[in-house]
């Protein structure tokens, strides 16, 4: 007899969000969507997955001080110049979205004003044809000065701007709001923060189709697994119809290996660790694989050749999707 | 769970009269109140004062389904009334209901399978109302035992342990909550459970607080679905903290709101 296969049936679907403005609102740029997803990843007799999760390759206004040999190897010579960086993960990385962090904003940091960061998105939206996520500097008092000049100086481009968290989402979400782009809601690897966060930003008006959640992950040996099962634990109720969580994952995946011991201690102090050149980059695919696997939407990612073999990954995975 | 919104029923003085002169708008008004409140179905009962409630079941559903797609549930002891009213229906539909006499399961399991409806079954019989679980069992087992039988999907099946007014029937309290479990475990896949919830406060003098008491209890028990009042604030807030106890949905300092955005 023929085994008949128990497929789960869903009547919830996540959101789909687009970023970047599309050809026919005038823009060059080509807009991509994320989520839509109506199964758990990749099951694909259960439900189709509409859109594939897309690497975000991430650059910096500044030259990054603390980022491993390794990773810092392949940008020499564009570390220091944000636009030529840019071009470079456009061109040579076939970068679909880019991912800009103003770090130099940071009063730590080179504490850059919000015009000057203002000029280089503008700059960066007519160097490069890809959509663009915008993060802050990571300091919220900062962040509310800078986010709105920069949302305002891409207005009408759909960017993905972040990071709006439950004590400190008002200022991002207005101006998100004013100028058409969407949100990044960033919960401490907390579900019901998350969904909190979901519902306060979607009371002041933005529609939750324009929220992605960075559900904050750790790294292979850093807490990767306590992560996934918050992404699954999201999705399982989405898909059971429950909207308020139903929005796309983003994961900073390259921030959080490149963090890890193991991509970052040298070989003269862990001789059987292997070749460390070869580490970090293991980590950061090793890493994506299984967020993927979660339901991760955007990868936000660091190392070329981590890129390289990531997107590989997801065509291999995609090839039983639907058109 | 599955909220039948109870409020449409000739024999509340409003909607008796609304039918009376043919007044759409109240009963229209009734219909969203209850959806916006949490209603995922209406039940349409044209009351014990309708001299033809062949055509009044007939009007009542197409004045609703002007306003709103959701279910309704056909709420008539006559088997004829229940199918003029799916004749019109365009919503998907919940008969209510079966007893466990052969003869109304005859005509009416038939028709639910027909029309794709859902069946509510009570479990009582021409004998009268049970008088424990046992009895509750044995009614239940024969309605799903007929529904087999002619093929009617029995996770759509509905079964009401029938709820008896608190100050009238005591004792059965414990053995209707338990009938609500073990309906469940009668077959494979379990058919689902449903009350008439404010039955259980008939005459007592705080019907709110019995109503509610009574419907987290049963929701432990592993209740799917009530006829009640949605427009009762307290009764749903109640409704959605069990629903959360019971980890069917995730919770945040927001819950009452995000289940009422879904």
């Amino acid at each position: 007899m023929a085994l008949q296969p128990m497929l789960e049936k869903w009547s919830g679907q996540v959101s789909t969000v687009t970023i970047g403005a599309t050809k026919s609102e005038g823009s060059r740029r080509e807009a991509v969507k994320i989520g839509g997803e109506l199964s758990l990843p990749f099951l694909f007799p259960e439900g189709n997955v509409p859109n594939k999760p897309v690497v975000a390759v991430e650059i910096w206004d500044t030259a990054p001080a603390d980022w491993p040999q390794e990773l810092k190897k392949d940008y020499a010579e564009v570390l220091s110049d944000p636009l030529a960086w840019a071009q470079k993960c456009v061109k040579e990385l076939k970068a679909k979205v880019l991912c800009i962090r103003l770090q130099g904003a940071h009063p730590d940091f080179e504490n850059k004003s919000a015009d000057q960061e203002a000029k280089l998105i503008h700059e960066l939206l007519k160097r490069v044809d890809v959509p663009l996520i915008i993060l802050g500097s990571g300091d919220d008092t900062k962040d509310n000065l800078i986010l709105p000049v920069c949302a305002e100086a891409a207005k009408g481009e759909r960017c993905l701007i972040g990071e709006a968290v439950q004590d400190n989402y008002k200022t991002l979400t207005a101006s998100v709001l004013a100028d058409g782009h969407n949100i990044i809601a960033q919960s401490p690897i907390d579900i019901n923060i998350a969904k909190q966060l979901n519902i306060l930003i979607s009371d002041m008006g933005l529609p939750l189709e324009r929220i992605v959640i960075n559900p904050t992950i750790g790294a292979l040996g850093y807490g990767l697994e306590y992560a996934y099962s918050i992404m699954e634990r999201a999705r399982l109720a989405a898909f059971s119809g429950d909207k308020t969580i139903a929005s796309p994952f983003i994961c900073f995946v390259g921030q959080e290996s490149w963090r890890a011991k193991e991509a970052k201690a040298t070989s003269l102090e862990f001789p059987s660790w292997g070749p460390q050149a070869q580490r970090g980059i293991i980590w950061e695919i090793i890493t994506a694989t299984a967020l993927i696997q979660a339901g991760a939407d955007i990868l936000v990612m660091r190392h070329p050749e981590a890129v390289e073999k990531i997107n590989k990954y997801i065509d291999n995975l995609m090839t039983g999707a639907s058109a | 769970m599955f909220v039948i919104g109870e409020l449409i029923n000739g024999m509340y003085q409003n909607i008796g009269r609304a039918i009376k002169e043919k007044n759409k708008k109240e009963i229209q008004k009734c219909a969203l109140q209850q959806i916006e409140a949490g209603a995922d179905c209406l039940d349409v009962n044209c009351g014990p004062a309708s001299r033809d409630p062949v055509s009044d079941m007939q009007w009542l559903i197409e004045t609703i389904q002007e306003v709103a797609d959701k279910p309704l549930a056909l709420d008539s002891s006559k088997p004829k009334v229940i199918e003029s009213g799916l004749k019109v229906i365009k919503n998907k539909a919940v008969i209510n209901s079966t007893t466990a006499d052969a003869e109304k399961l005859e005509a009416l399991v038939p028709l639910a399978k027909e029309y794709n409806a859902k069946l509510i079954g009570i479990t009582i019989s021409a004998k009268g109302i049970p008088q424990n679980k046992d009895q509750r069992l044995e009614l239940a087992a024969a309605i799903v035992a007929t529904c087999e039988e002619k093929g009617f999907p029995i996770a759509d099946l509905y079964l009401d342990p029938i709820v008896l007014p608190v100050n009238v029937a005591q004792a059965q309290m414990k053995d209707i909550l338990e009938s609500i479990h073990e309906f469940k475990i009668i077959y494979e896949p379990p058919p689902k459970t449903i009350v008439g919830l404010s039955n259980v406060s008939q005459g007592t003098c705080v019907r709110n607080l019995v109503n509610r008491t009574f419907l987290t209890m049963a929701l432990a028990y592993g209740l799917d679905a009530a006829i009640l009042d949605p427009l009762d604030k307290d009764l749903m807030d109640a409704l959605i903290t069990a629903e959360l106890i019971l980890n069917k949905n995730i919770y945040c300092d927001s819950y009452l709101e995000a289940y009422r955005k879904k």
